[in-house]
């Protein structure tokens, strides 16, 4: 092991893509499963080992065959990299677990070793895009997944989500493509396209004006890529229809990857690099994330369907991440970076229970659920808590990350006191649409034409490890907060 | 004469125009995929030119000639991977506009949005 530990960076992303193509070559469909599951869940592995490695020892740098950067492509894991690597590889592991028992008849049993080779692109590309240190093999690898994920929403089995692919796939196809061009301009002034000597090359440009439109394409291509909201008009569909185990891997890690990005474009390439770029950051982010917690909220509270609900949730916590960002400060980037990984384990837990109800109920919308707690107590149990973490009890791991973006607000001074507002009133309006899905699930009248069954073991297994480590990191929250601190520091680096 | 010295620059922004004002009006979904396939030519166009080095030639070395100027080769590499995903992309568009054509039987979006209300 230790003798292969400097190549753990790149052998997190290739185990999944050496593994889709055998998944496709076995062609047996449990089989193509197991292959699938061994790769992800050893790509998990192996970024727990990272992720430890990283907090003791700072970041590891991997140079494919041995080319020094900047001629050659670099790899780099640092703290943020480490912790998205685990959210993404945790993320995938859980949902192939939940895909065994939880895809239902989505999917036709000879197309699934196609479907699982999809699934490992999907963790290959994401994995890719937190590890690699080249700007432009992140838009190869951002394509990758993209491409993947379109694939594994278009399982879902109604005809809406057909649809709802498509639109995911024109606004998917835009985002990465502006973010090609901002790429490209840079590559044009710095003649680079390595992170860390962009960084150090962009000071020394001397007309400026390229490099803003090229931060403005990044930053809005991103911002499409992540769902902020006026851009986020692709994501409740595609959410709502994908198959359940897909929603829960791509709603725990799809959207925190593009905000990884564009985290790691604004803050470790121009911010500080490129003259009143931190203003500019906080003036086109602060607004969007604070009408971004508001509006969605208000529209997760008035949604009709579960999956819906939860998506648009998604769209207020999107905002609640960018809100720590835009501060520009150690503390709320800190929150920013913890409340992904917060936020990952709250809503995947989530929708693994919307997949273990979705083995009983064919309708998910709020008011068939009603009396779903008496027949499934187990699974509405689970529910409760990941929804108190997203909700952000104290005792859960949602309520870590707000309590240092209401710190963060605090450190601003008076001004920034106005900005726990909207963080109090997302978590308020939280409160209402998670009651609205609680309560006629224990106390509404129950139909007597469904069974009381729970879902097979293995979903529930799934679903109360994850609720439960939301228990655990509200607890300890140790090992979120150092990495998260370490990112955050990193990232704002250049201006101390 | 500046402003004609960026010629191609011109070009980049008029596809970039043409090809999103295609996708957001026309709801006819393959046209949509055409406007898509337009946008992302214009980001290749982009790249190619800024390549061009005045007077420069291909990038491959001949013995003897020390003085030579060469284009820079790594936009066009670089390209070279954008179109093939640019492709990728337009399959599984297309893929999936034969789909919908199957199920819903049409391939305008007005259409879609009617069936979907009912």
């Amino acid at each position: 092991m230790n003798a292969l530990q400097p190549h753990w960076p790149v052998l997190v992303v290739i185990a999944p893509l050496l593994a889709a193509p055998l998944a496709v070559l076995i062609g047996r469909h449990r089989l193509a499963w197991a292959a699938a599951t061994a790769a992800s869940l050893c790509s998990f592995l192996l970024a727990l080992q990272i992720a430890a490695q990283v907090r003791q020892t700072g970041p590891m740098v991997y140079e494919m065959g041995s080319w020094a950067a900047p001629y050659g492509i670099a790899l780099m894991v640092d703290a943020f990299s480490a912790l998205l690597l685990v959210i993404v590889c945790g993320a995938s592991t859980g949902g192939l677990l939940v895909a065994a028992r939880g895809l239902g008849n989505d999917i036709a049993r000879h197309r699934l070793p196609l479907f699982y080779a999809a699934w490992l692109l999907a963790l290959a590309g994401m994995a890719g895009i937190v590890v690699s240190a080249d700007a432009f093999n992140i838009f190869v690898f951002m394509e990758i997944s993209s491409l993947a994920t379109y694939i594994l929403v278009a399982g879902g089995q109604r005809r809406e989500a057909l649809t709802a692919t498509f639109k995911y796939l024109i606004m998917g196809t835009l985002g990465a493509t502006f973010y090609l061009i901002g790429i490209g301009l840079i590559y044009m002034m710095t003649g680079t396209l390595n992170l860390a000597d962009m960084e150090l090359r962009i000071r020394e440009v001397g007309e400026l004006r390229p490099i803003l439109v090229a931060g403005g394409f990044v930053t809005v291509g991103l911002a499409l890529k992540a769902a902020v909201f006026p851009l986020h008009t692709w994501l409740p569909n595609a959410y709502a229809e994908a198959p359940h185990a897909v929603t829960a891997f791509i709603a725990a890690c799809s959207t925190k990857v593009a905000l990884y990005v564009l985290l790691r474009l604004d803050f470790f390439v121009f911010q500080g690099n490129v003259p009143g770029h931190g203003a500019q950051f906080t003036g086109f982010i602060l607004p969007l994330a604070v009408v971004a917690i508001l509006a969605a909220s208000v529209l997760a509270a008035r949604a009709r369907e579960l999956k819906h609900l939860l998506a648009y949730s998604s769209i207020a916590q999107v905002g609640t991440i960018l809100l720590g960002a835009s501060m520009v400060s150690v503390t709320g980037l800190t929150a920013s970076v913890a409340h992904m990984y917060n936020h990952a384990l709250a809503k995947g837990a989530l929708f693994v229970a919307v997949a273990c109800l979705g083995t009983l109920h064919s309708q998910l919308s709020v008011e068939g659920l009603a009396g779903a707690a008496r027949r499934m107590p187990l699974t509405m149990a689970g529910f409760v808590v990941a929804g108190l973490s997203l909700i952000g009890l104290p005792g859960t791991a949602g309520f870590v990350s707000k309590w240092y973006l209401v710190l963060a607000a605090i450190e601003l001074g008076p001004a920034g006191v106005w900005l726990i507002a909207p963080v109090l009133a997302a978590s308020l309006i939280a409160v209402i649409y998670i009651w609205r899905v609680v309560e006629p699930a224990y106390f509404g009248p129950s139909d007597p034409a469904l069974p009381r069954r729970e879902a097979h073991w293995s979903l529930l297994l799934v679903l109360w490890g994850v609720a439960l480590l939301n228990l655990y990191f509200g607890l300890r929250p140790d090992f979120t907060l150092t990495l998260a601190r370490q990112a955050a520091e990193a990232l704002l680096s250049v201006s101390n | 004469m500046a402003v004609f010295g960026l010629y191609n620059y011109w070009m980049f922004v008029a596809l970039l125009m043409i090809g999103i004002y295609t996708i957001m009006s026309r709801p006819n979904l393959i046209k949509k995929l055409i406007g898509m396939s337009i946008f992302q030519s214009a980001v290749f166009l982009l790249y190619i030119s800024m390549d061009k080095v005045e007077g420069g030639t291909a990038p491959i070395l001949k013995p003897g000639a020390t003085d030579q100027i060469y284009s820079n080769p790594l936009p066009q590499v670089l390209i070279l991977t954008a179109i093939v995903v640019g492709i990728a992309t337009l399959a599984l568009g297309l893929a999936l506009v034969v789909r919908i054509r199957e199920s819903y039987g049409t391939i305008e979006e007005n259409e879609i949005r009617e069936l979907d209300r009912q």
